[in-house]
């Protein structure tokens, strides 16, 4: 089996998530109806809410189960479409496609939103909207959420952040962050892809975006996703319980890996190290190396990894994260992300290693 | 030896497959893999389809791009599509513009061939450790048993030879190319795809330029050189004025049809042909047919896989892919150029295709090189028009 280090494009489920999505999906049961197996359904997805509440510090009734972030998202950003939003310029393609004439909150070369910027947007016309993601996908670095909501609600708007990348990584609290909408996303934390979730600051009314059945108390139509939504909710607590784990022996694992990468070459040059970033993903630029190259290599080696951005044909781009800090084309185009999770272990990080070091030794002869 | 020639098990042989999404390239991949070589399939986006066809939303990726992808999935090798966009837009396109607007008629399949497939996809499959790299080309490889040297020949089915599209092929690339299907004719080769069970062994043959999706050449010109369409005259070879032209980028040498002046340049109604395109006078000038005999032509920046003699060497010459070898003399020059003497004189020889040169007698199949027509002349003559 290939070695995984991409665990932020998604992370391998959890065992006991998996054991529970099946056991769900063994039964029958509709949350909406009232018979016994509907009730059965329907604890399995209260349970979840519980649980997705408790990761983000938010009550159950705050919690609306979506298909996924970017359903939540859609959801939030339709609601305040003809408004004026800001939005960071390294949020997901997610924001950035649902908000087309959002404007963009700059980012320093260090990859973290520029707090000077945002408040001349705020200053400059009325605005309904920030979005500032918690965690970036691409480089791991935190942003200051908690600064942009200040600013926001200072100037009589509202604050939305993507937190996707944080569950589980670092600790999440919709109050302590002042956030007013956060989207999560279960399969970026071990649990089932094909399902998300929108947390509403408590009192803010639940936009509606899909229409049809009185699902999730009006706000979400259609029928749930029970066992995914089950699975979130254990993927949620698992995902909660683990960040000393990531903080311990991830961070530790990454930085090592970091540090015998930079002894390799001088051509090194990793994103976003100066700020804090959350212990799993490196990324990586080699030198004149591009990153498809790079990327082949190791995947011809038997070991996953991602650059930039890929569409559905699965041609590459380069990164709009790293084209916004400041990097120039040729630079985005040979960075490499690596992103560790539950399951990496030293020897993957060392296979890599490996690998890597026979690229640069291959590439640079 | 394996049977792509190198010393190792087929398993350890590493082979990049430069993969269209059309039958040929498909055959080739599926083959090397069903041989057992661990095969590396690459597809090039070189274009954003979407805009190309102009459909707004449409994907950038075109269908071809899916179904090597699907053809990979199904074999079970590796693929990649790598995003060439900016080097075949530099290398490619560009180039093909900026020769129509100097009034040549270019070959951007050639270009594509010799700079984003045999130089910069070839740096790839360097990179990734490749032994060697193989196209859907009909064109043969051959090992010279005697020289050791790997040469270039026609492929066996003579209407499918893409030799005249290749002649740039350094030695270097050579060695490390392969062409599985040049012994093949087409008909074997789907035979093939069927017995494979390719999704694409019913897909019709590409004929236009991929990037002119319907051969409205001159509309994809206007789009990267808008200062295209600059109208001029159209004169005859005396500087008579006859009509007037939509941009020197439409017309090309030889070209009778379409130059809307009627009539003949003589009693029997004999037709004009453009007999020289000249965009710094922005001019189009037409002639008889007599006008457009050429017997020497030079060609530039050649590529030769043989030694040329200091006192030239007859040759067999194609100076347009669907004209037949004729007989010539070629006399290299020591920056680049070359001269071609043809025996017989040839008629519509436009500058910006390529004059290639194959062996004579017994060597009629073996491509010795060429080099891209920049001028022609008739010795007859002491001034050509």
């Amino acid at each position: 089996m290939p070695i995984y280090l991409d665990y932020n494009a998604t992370a391998p489920m959890r065992p006991e998530v998996r054991d529970l999505v099946i056991r769900v999906m063994e039964g029958v049961g509709n949350g909406s109806s009232v018979h016994a197996y509907g009730r059965a359904a329907r604890k399995y997805i209260e349970d979840a809410r519980a649980q997705v509440a408790d990761l983000c510090v938010a009550t159950p009734e705050q919690v609306t189960f979506t298909s996924g972030a970017t359903e939540s998202i859609n959801t939030v950003l339709h609601h305040f479409r003809g408004k004026r939003i800001l939005v960071s310029s390294i949020e997901h393609p997610a924001v950035l496609q649902s908000a087309p004439d959002s404007e963009q909150i700059p980012v320093t070369t260090n990859g973290v939103i520029d707090l000077n910027a945002l408040e001349a947007l705020l200053k400059a016309e009325p605005t309904a909207l920030v979005c500032v993601m918690l965690v970036n996908s691409e480089t791991g670095v935190i942003q200051p959420v908690a600064e942009a909501a200040q600013l926001a609600h200072d100037h009589g708007a509202l604050l939305f952040v993507d937190a996707v990348q944080a569950a589980g990584r670092i600790n999440i609290s919709l109050n302590k962050l002042g956030a007013d909408y956060m989207a999560l996303s279960a399969h970026k934390m071990a649990g089932p892809q094909g399902v998300g979730a929108l947390i509403t600051k408590s009192g803010l009314e639940t936009p509606r975006f899909m229409l049809g059945g009185g699902q999730e108390k009006n706000c979400r139509a259609g029928t749930h996703n029970t066992a995914g939504i089950a699975g979130m909710g254990l993927a949620a607590q698992i995902a909660k319980d683990s960040i000393t784990h990531y903080d311990e022996t991830i961070t530790k694992m990454r930085d090592d890996m970091e540090e015998k990468i930079r002894a390799l070459t001088n051509g090194i040059k990793i994103y976003g190290d100066h700020m804090p970033r959350v212990g799993n993903t490196s990324n990586i630029g080699l030198h004149g190396v591009p990153a498809q190259t790079q990327m082949m290599a190791l995947d011809l080696d038997g070991i996953a990894v991602s650059s930039g951005s890929a569409c559905s044909s699965g041609s590459f781009k380069p990164s709009h994260v790293l084209t916004a800090m400041g990097a120039d084309e040729s630079e985005a185009k040979s960075a490499l992300r690596i992103s560790m999770g539950w399951n990496t272990t030293q020897h993957d990080i060392d296979t890599f290693l490996n690998s890597y070091t026979k690229i640069i030794k291959r590439t640079q002869a | 030896m394996n049977s792509l020639g190198i010393n190792k098990d087929p398993k350890d042989t590493r082979v990049v497959v430069a993969m269209s999404g059309g039958v040929d390239s498909s055959v080739t991949a599926a083959l090397l893999h069903e041989q057992g070589y661990d095969v590396v399939g690459v597809t090039l986006q070189l274009y954003d389809y979407g805009k190309a066809v102009e459909r707004k939303g449409a994907c950038c990726a075109g269908q071809d791009i899916y179904d090597a992808k699907r053809v990979a999935e199904e074999k079970g090798f590796p693929h990649y599509v790598l995003n060439y966009e900016d080097n075949f837009r530099e290398s490619v396109m560009d180039d093909f513009a900026d020769s129509y607007m100097k009034g040549e008629t270019p070959i951007p399949c050639v270009r594509c061939n010799q700079t984003v497939k045999f130089r910069d996809l070839f740096k790839v499959a360097q990179d990734l450790g490749a032994d060697c790299m193989a196209t859907g080309h009909y064109i043969k490889r051959v090992i010279n048993e005697q020289t050791g040297q790997a040469e270039l020949h026609r492929a066996v089915d003579g209407g499918k030879d893409q030799s005249y599209f290749l002649f740039a092929t350094t030695q270097d690339q050579l060695n490390f190319l392969r062409f599985p299907l040049g012994a093949w004719t087409k008909d074997v080769t789907r035979e093939h795809a069927q017995r494979l069970g390719l999704l694409v062994c019913d897909k019709p043959d590409s004929q236009d330029i991929c990037f002119v999706p319907n051969g409205d050449y001159a509309s994809v010109v206007k789009k990267i050189r808008p200062e295209a369409e600059k109208h001029g005259t159209i004169v005859d070879m005396n500087g008579a004025v006859m009509g007037a032209h939509q941009g020197v980028i439409h017309y090309t040498i030889g070209q009778r049809r379409g130059l809307g002046i009627g009539g003949g340049h003589n009693d029997d109604n004999s037709p004009f042909y453009v007999v020289k395109v000249d965009p710094i006078a922005n001019q189009v000038i037409v002639g008889p047919k007599e006008a457009l005999a050429r017997d020497i032509i030079t060609i530039n920046q050649c590529n030769w896989l043989i030694e040329i003699p200091h006192d030239g060497l007859d040759v067999m010459v194609k100076l347009r892919s669907v004209s037949k070898p004729s007989p010539a003399r070629l006399h290299n020059n020591a920056d680049g150029t070359a001269q071609i003497h043809l025996q017989n004189p040839q008629y519509g020889i436009a500058p910006g295709q390529a004059g290639v040169c194959y062996g004579v007698d017994d060597m009629d199949d073996r491509v010795l090189g060429g080099g891209w027509i920049i001028e022609s002349q008739n010795s007859s003559m002491p001034i050509a028009a």
